[in-house]
């Protein structure tokens, strides 16, 4: 059946059974790859894309549930890179193999609009959803205060 | 090394038909189209047609300069240091440069064009680096010559710096003088820089490969999208591996594809027959073909599949830890290290200790699970996906749909994770069997279950260890009985022999302690479960036994246990300055209230050495939390600095995960753990803050950087347990072991 979604501010319309996660219909249906794949049981994060500003494991989203919704994958987080969070992130050279990135950066842009100025403790609440195998939490910790001091 | 005979490789080819000429459809925002690399790396980042000054780069009109990498960009940074070594001696502006895979069909056809294309050992620099610089060294002498022979002057009146050529007030660019410095033949090719003479190797400069992975542009191999395309979900024997007797005992049975061929987007099954050596070959299996995957994959979960499960059903880990422990006592084991007489030494010596440790299997789990493009047409077969050894995967594939090798292309694309898990192919003979049935390029790719299940995890391990402690607290005699799962004897069986593989037994067998009376010997227990080298192989689980014990041996001697090693390796330079560095950056001490405790270890593997001091804290309960550890590393010397310290974080991310938190166990043969869930990944809340220093040597010496951050990690928390709680912990993961205290 034909889902109505809006993605990036895009509407399209795919044609998936309701119950398919919103992943696979942002990678496979619409094409968008940025959002990743790590586990399918919402224990890794790779796949965070925003819902209605929040950040969600879209690997466990059924795509029905995010019809009427705005959906924001990282290839709509910004045109040009220049999100505060990928500002940080570009300076202080946070990925290392980047599969993890993505949801990474969509789990810290959704954690800076509800707190402008998170502690270690806020960012370690967080940010602990999302895994990367490279260890590469340092300096995502600090990319998210520099992101922070820019916003 | 210094000189190397590159003239023979000066030829001139056209540069665009190198990734293929396959164009996909892929997102590009305008962010990308700024970045070094493109987002599909096996692409030429420009669509402009260069001049090739040799095999290794190509300066366009606009005087971009394009690297070829020839090694696979799976987090350790080498899409930027293999361009540093060559931009360092070229003189080339950076911000000019940019990187693209090497290309392994060309490699193949061109007798080996590019040298090294397999990615491990932690070598990318040590391997590349004499022949990168020569080659930019050869280019820039070239350019040089080019502008003098058009100037009328000689070539050492001419300066090459910024990717521009000057003498006097003549001035040209590297793009202008291209191709008539590809044209150019030396007798003598130039020599390349003594480190003295660097300018930009040992400079932090950003990754180029930053840029895509900040916006979702980087491709990884599960990215790949092809027109046409359908997609492919597998599930292989749950039973993974065996030997030549059990093998062939376990077979797919049956399954029954009309329970699900009505379902939504549902086009075939195909049977995995098993093909190739059964370690990394295809084994028996089927995949269920739809035209997405995750229609695909839930097929395939719906579909009744019925297996033969053969002898090995009855495997499992505990029986397996039981059966390494008996051959502790058994005859036959294989000498691996006989320095005087360690036997004679330990009983005579005034005390004794001795003791057993355990390494169970541990798993690479890539973020980025298995998987593999393949496309065959009429003429070619086209393949993508994660190689950390491309012309191995171009070899499988040709191997297994009857191609001729020149006429496979591999496309690199980034890798989502490798940890030598992507060095095997495994993945990649078996996605070419699919696509040589289903005749559409297909995507295969596993679920998380399935990359658990069908994984060439790391090696488990048992060993003893006795050591004599003399009158002056020092050990006098040494000995070790190790028994390892082989990976040798798993892959290349006719590489043993008599029982010894020297490589399972590192960091037992290369300590460099001056314990003049050694002796090592081991015995070799696999299981049907496959096994493959892991970041730091066989030192990942060695060390931690191997120097847990070393500081048994310094409790039982009443020594400091950093001050021990200093004693022991009192005439190595370079470990003197390491451990030095190491005592004063940690603020080493040993009088830390109950509760909490600095352990520490070292090691050398893949040239370099590294010592690490971890500060934990465990409460009376037995909770632990590891606070901070500080590493040093001696690498000789550094291409990238912040590059390295992130290979610091990352290794010792990942060691702490194998030492703390999980563990590959088999039951009835099977892998039990399946996921995250029940195997977790380190999350940031458990992480220690890591501080990394280098203490460089320099000389000759280029270490690695991508795995020696991990052996050292496990024995240095495993022993600060102990100064915090008075238990020694003997195996691995430390989250079985009761930590309360009283």
């Amino acid at each position: 059946m034909a889902l109505n979604l809006n993605v990036n501010g895009k509407a399209y319309s795919v044609d998936v059974e309701p119950e398919t996660p919103l992943l696979w219909v942002i990678r496979d249906s619409i094409g968008l790859t940025g959002t990743k794949f790590g586990c399918g049981i919402a224990k890794c994060g790779a796949c965070t894309v925003h819902i209605d500003g929040a950040a969600a494991k879209s690997c466990n989203t059924a795509a029905s549930a995010a019809v009427g919704k705005n959906i924001t994958t990282i290839e709509g987080l910004s045109a040009d890179s220049k999100h505060p969070v990928q500002v940080a992130w570009t300076e202080i050279d946070v990925p290392q193999c980047g599969y993890c990135q993505s949801g990474q950066i969509m789990a810290a842009a959704a954690l800076l609009s509800k707190n402008k100025r998170p502690t270690d403790a806020d960012i370690d609440a967080e940010m602990s959803d999302n895994v990367c195998r490279c260890g590469t939490y340092q300096r995502i910790r600090q990319a998210i205060h520099r992101a922070s001091e820019l916003a | 090394m210094t000189h190397l005979d590159i003239t023979r490789r000066n030829f001139i080819v056209s540069t665009a038909a190198a990734g293929g000429g396959m164009m996909l459809g892929f997102y590009l925002p305008s962010a990308a189209q700024a970045a070094n690399i493109a987002n599909n790396p096996w692409e030429r980042p420009t669509a402009k047609d260069g001049q090739e000054v040799n095999a290794w780069l190509v300066i366009d009109p606009d005087g971009t300069v394009t690297i070829r990498v020839a090694q696979s960009e799976m987090g350790e940074g080498v899409f930027t240091s293999m361009p540093m070594l060559v931009a360092e001696e070229l003189q080339a502006d950076w911000k000019a440069i940019k990187a693209e895979y090497a290309d392994a069909n060309r490699h193949i056809k061109q007798n080996n064009i590019y040298q090294r294309m397999s990615t491990g050992g932690s070598s990318a620099v040590r391997s590349s680096r004499v022949y990168l610089q020569q080659a930019g060294a050869s280019a820039r002498e070239r350019l040089k010559e080019a502008a003098a022979k058009d100037w009328g002057v000689t070539r050492d009146q001419v300066t090459a710096k910024d990717s521009v050529l000057t003498a006097g007030t003549k001035r040209g660019t590297y793009a202008e003088f291209a191709t008539k410095a590809s044209q150019i033949n030396f007798d003598k090719e130039p020599a390349i820089k003594t480190p003295d003479q660097y300018t930009f190797l040992g400079t932090s400069v950003q990754r180029l490969d930053t840029p895509l992975k900040v916006n979702g542009t980087a491709t990884f191999g599960i990215d790949v999208r092809l027109p046409g395309m359908v997609y492919a979900a597998v599930m292989s024997h749950p039973i993974p591996g065996g030997d030549s007797a059990t093998a062939s005992a376990r077979k797919l049975k049956s399954f029954d594809f009309d329970a699900i061929k009505s379902r939504p987007g549902v086009i075939s099954a195909v049977e995995l027959k098993p093909q190739g050596d059964i370690a990394s070959g295809v084994q028996p299996g089927v995949a269920v073909i739809a035209d997405t995957w995750y229609r695909a994959k839930t097929a395939l979960g719906l579909m009744p599949i019925q297996w033969e499960m053969g002898p090995d059903v009855a495997i499992n880990s505990t029986a397996l830890f039981e059966r390494q422990r008996k051959a502790l006592t058994e005859p036959g084991a294989a000498v691996a290290r006989k320095d005087g007489d360690a036997e004679g030494m330990i009983a005579k010596a005034a005390k004794k200790v001795e003791a057993v440790y355990e390494s169970p299997y541990q798993a690479h789990a890539c973020m980025e699970p298995m998987n593999c493009t393949v496309s065959v047409t009429a003429d070619r077969v086209d393949v993508y996906g994660g190689f950390q050894n491309p012309p191995g995967a171009l070899a499988v594939v040709a191997d297994n749909l009857g191609a001729k090798p020149e006429n496979v292309y591999t496309h690199t694309t980034f890798l989502g994770g490798g940890f030598g898990r992507r060095s095997r192919n495994d993945e990649v003979r078996q996605a070419a069997a699919i696509a040589g049935v289903v005749k559409k390029p297909v995507k295969m790719v596993w679920t998380r279950e399935e990359d658990f299940r069908q994984g060439k995890h790391r090696p488990m391990a048992t060993t003893k260890l006795i050591a004599g402690i003399g009158a002056d607290g020092m050990p006098s005699g040494l000995w070790m009985r190790s028994v390892q799962h082989s990976i040798t004897a798993h892959s290349r069986p006719d590489a043993v022999v008599n029982g010894l593989d020297n490589g399972s037994v590192e960091g037992f067998r290369t300590n460099v302690y001056a314990i003049k009376d050694q002796y090592l010997d081991m015995h070799i227990r696999n299981s049907n479960l496959p096994v493959q080298a892991y970041r730091s192989v066989a030192v990942s689980q060695n060390i931690f036994q191997f120097e847990s014990f070393i500081d048994e041996v310094a409790q039982a001697g009443g020594k400091d246990p950093l001050q021990l090693r200093m004693d022991l390796t009192k005439d190595l330079a370079d470990y003197q300055l390491v451990l030095k560095t190491l005592k004063e950056k940690a603020g080493w001490s040993t009088t830390l209230p109950k509760g909490t405790g600095m352990g520490m270890a070292m090691s050398t593997a893949f040239g370099t050495i590294c010592a690490q001091c971890a500060t934990v804290s465990v409460t009376r309960r037995g909770v632990l939390t590891v606070d901070k550890v500080v590493a040093v590393f001696d690498t000789g010397h550094l291409v990238n600095p912040s590059i390295a310290e992130g290979q610091s974080q990352s290794a010792i991310t990942m060691g702490l995960g194998a030492a703390w938190i999980q563990e590959i166990t088999l039951d009835k043969g099977q892998v039990v753990q399946g996921n995250f869930d029940t195997y977790p990944i380190m999350r940031m809340n458990q992480m220690p803050v890591i501080e990394t220093h280098f203490a460089l040597s320099g000389g000759d010496k280029w270490g690695g950087m991508g795995e020696p951050g991990l052996p050292p990690i496990g024995a240095a928390v495993g022993n600060a347990i102990f100064y915090a709680t008075g238990k020694r912990v003997r195996s691995m993961p430390f989250n079985h072991t009761d930590l309360s205290w009283a």
